[in-house]
């Protein structure tokens, strides 16, 4: 860390307010510097998933600023926003939203579909992105012929098929059992370990508890950011207060 | 790793989909809902199928007809009395028929005249009503080689044979005398006194006036029958690159004082028209065929509009993927032309088959035009991007979190 790398993203005084009044996100501050690793917990209707939306441009603000990579969100077109996500930002969904019928190996490949990479290119990329995910025995599976643990590998396989900065996962434990939920956070970790910056949701307080970053949320509000190092009890109180 | 350096659009800028990913993207969609897919193709294949078979068994039968048109020949001219100024049947002149052959490029000329007064019976106890619309004409020997007629059994009149109470039967008059072979004991009852059927004649398609006819030679008409020796009809055959020509000047040829009184026809034109009339039932199948085809393009949209609904999840992700608009758009939109070219394709494959089948059947010569099968492909790739373009529209317009927010 000799230059000091520009934050990942910015969240600048943001909110999100839905019709009828709802703030699914209130007054929400963060930064969130290259290759961390970071948890979002907090309550059912929270504000979690907006959140993570906005942090990967899937959703623009009610009002605040966003600077992903340095580029403010709100002064880019659909498009722009479309190719940075293409290039930088990094996907991973509870529901593991693989094609079905489609082999582990081109389900992957599709990770770098839009960003101008030739299917060759793609196809051994994914190859090695399966190794990586440690499923290179099961290349030529479709999803149905795969564990939900290992569905979920695939999935963060495409996601960082074009090594993003940021990977941003919305639950990707929630339809797992417990050993298959560990895996894929080793995964996750192993991903930070390596440079990437990965912010995951998770209700799971063993998991979250283990991250270097935990941000609560109630309310659409962050009511408290702990670092691993401070008080964990703390933070804990005082989501359960 | 300096963002700054950068050229500062590229992490900005959409990559370009080529043709093959676009492609390969399109038809996963018909890949994994095989069932769906070939159902609403079809409704396109049954259209396409209607229309190409309905234009290429018309064209198949012009083509036959054109055939036939050209063996019998387009040079063949009629000329015949009209009306004069007062509404009276003229006569020709008897001079008409060799002023007519004096014509350069006339080849051949010929005539019959009808003895309106004489009729012909089976035999001599049919009452006089029941003459069965037979006319009784005089005729040259010349007049199969012009009218391009043939001889069904027996043969025609010969100059031996002129003298003698013998007569040739046309197709229909033979067959209305209840006439079905030629020799000395097949007599009709022709003018007062009996005459030996020698000759029956095929059907003349450009002359079917001596289809219902009775003919007899020159002298006979003359001298046993009182012919009062006006022809009724001079069938002319001319050089084929001047008919028109001739055509003009027929008129004024047959009969110098009064042209206008003289009618000249184009036998081979009055067929072709009544046959063009088979159009009005062309242009209506053809557009139960467009209906359909029109059912077909909305079974298309309709496919499609679902299966956008069915796939917002994949929408969502394709999009958190960097999918721009323009990318989803134009998925769904080659997803709706797979779609209906692949009807297309099928139609084309039945209209041919279809065609080839009927006019085989019917003994005539296949003709699908080019320009059906252009246009069949045309209409559907319209058709497919009509369909195509509300729902892709509409998968495009999608938010990304909306899309995802499907279970
Ligand atoms: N499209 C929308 N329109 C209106 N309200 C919405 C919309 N999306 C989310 N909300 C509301 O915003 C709030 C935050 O929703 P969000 O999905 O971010 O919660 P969450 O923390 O992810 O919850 P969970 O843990 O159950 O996934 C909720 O109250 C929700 O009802
Ligand atoms: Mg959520």
């Amino acid at each position: 860390m000799t230059v000091k790398q520009k934050p990942v993203v910015v969240l600048d005084s943001v909110s999100k307010v839905y019709a009828a009044g709802i703030r699914a996100l209130d007054d929400v501050s963060i930064t969130i510097e290259a290759g961390e690793l970071v948890g979002i917990v907090g309550p059912s209707g929270s504000g979690k998933s907006t959140m993570l939306n906005v942090l990967g441009t899937l959703d623009r603000p009610t009002s605040g600023k966003v600077f992903v990579n340095g580029h403010h969100v709100g002064e880019l077109t659909d498009r722009q926003l479309s190719a940075l996500r293409a290039r930088t930002i990094g996907f991973v969904f509870q529901q593991f939203h693989l094609a079905p019928g489609v082999s582990a190996l081109d389900n992957v490949a599709d990770g770098q579909l839009y960003a101008g990479v030739t299917r060759a290119v793609r196809l051994r990329n994914a190859e090695r992105a399966l190794i990586r995910v440690g499923l290179g025995h099961r290349i030529g599976h479709r999803p149905h012929e795969l564990s939900g643990g290992e569905r979920q590998r695939v999935a963060i396989a495409r996601a960082i098929l074009g090594d993003p900065m940021l990977l941003l996962a919305d639950e990707p434990t929630g339809n797992l059992d417990t050993t298959a939920g560990e895996s894929v956070v080793a995964l996750l970790r192993e991903l930070h370990t390596s440079g990437t910056a990965v912010v995951v949701i998770t209700h799971d307080h063993e998991i979250a508890d283990s991250l270097p970053r935990q941000v609560h949320m109630r309310d659409g509000r962050m009511i408290s950011e702990a670092a691993i190092v401070a008080a964990v009890g703390r933070g804990s109180q005082e989501v359960s207060s | 790793m300096n963002a700054d350096r950068r050229p500062g659009g590229r992490e900005l800028t959409p990559a370009r989909m080529n043709l093959g990913d676009l492609i390969r993207v399109g038809s996963a969609g018909l890949r994994s809902r095989p069932t769906r897919i070939l159902l609403s193709a079809l409704g396109i294949a049954v259209g396409i199928a209607a229309m190409i078979s309905v234009i290429g068994i018309s064209s198949s039968s012009r083509e036959d007809f054109n055939q036939q048109i050209a063996a019998l020949g387009t040079n063949l001219l009629t000329v015949s009395p009209g009306q004069d100024l007062f509404g009276e049947e003229a006569h020709l002149p008897e001079t008409a028929e060799s002023m007519i052959d004096r014509i350069g490029p006339v080849e051949s000329a010929t005539s019959v005249g009808i003895l309106s007064d004489t009729m012909v019976y089976r035999n001599d106890h049919v009452p006089e009503e029941k003459s069965g619309s037979i006319a009784v004409m005089r005729a040259q020997t010349g007049l199969l080689d012009t009218i391009g007629g043939t001889v069904a059994a027996g043969s025609f009149l010969t100059e031996a044979m002129q003298d003698f109470p013998a007569v040739v039967l046309g197709a229909t008059a033979a067959d209305r005398l209840g006439v079905g072979s030629v020799g000395p004991e097949q007599q009709v009852y022709l003018g007062e006194q009996w005459f030996t059927v020698i000759g029956i004649l095929d059907p003349v398609p450009l002359a079917p006036e001596i289809d219902t006819a009775a003919l007899v030679g020159w002298p006979v008409a003359t001298d046993i029958l009182d012919f009062d020796g006006h022809a009724t009809t001079i069938y002319t055959r001319t050089d084929p690159d001047a008919v028109e020509a001739v055509q003009d000047v027929l008129g004024p040829t047959a009969n110098p004082e009064a042209p206008h009184e003289v009618d000249v026809s184009r036998p081979s034109d009055a067929l072709a028209a009544q046959h063009a009339a088979d159009d009005t039932l062309s242009a209506l199948l053809l557009g139960l065929g467009s209906v359909a085809l029109l059912v077909g393009g909305i079974g298309v949209a309709n496919t499609m509009v679902i299966s956008v609904l069915e796939r917002r999840g994949e929408i969502g992700l394709r999009r958190s993927l960097g999918a721009t608009r323009g990318n989803i758009r134009n998925q769904f939109l080659a997803e709706a032309l797979f779609l209906s070219t692949l009807g297309g394709a099928g139609g084309l494959v039945l209209g041919v088959g279809v065609t080839t089948l009927y006019s085989t059947i019917q003994g005539w010569p296949t003709l699908v035009p080019a320009w059906a099968i252009a246009s069949g492909i045309g209409a559907t790739l319209i058709i497919g991007a009509l369909a195509g373009l509300y729902p892709a529209v509409r998968a495009s317009r999608l938010a990304p979190t909306e899309a995802l927010a499907v279970p």
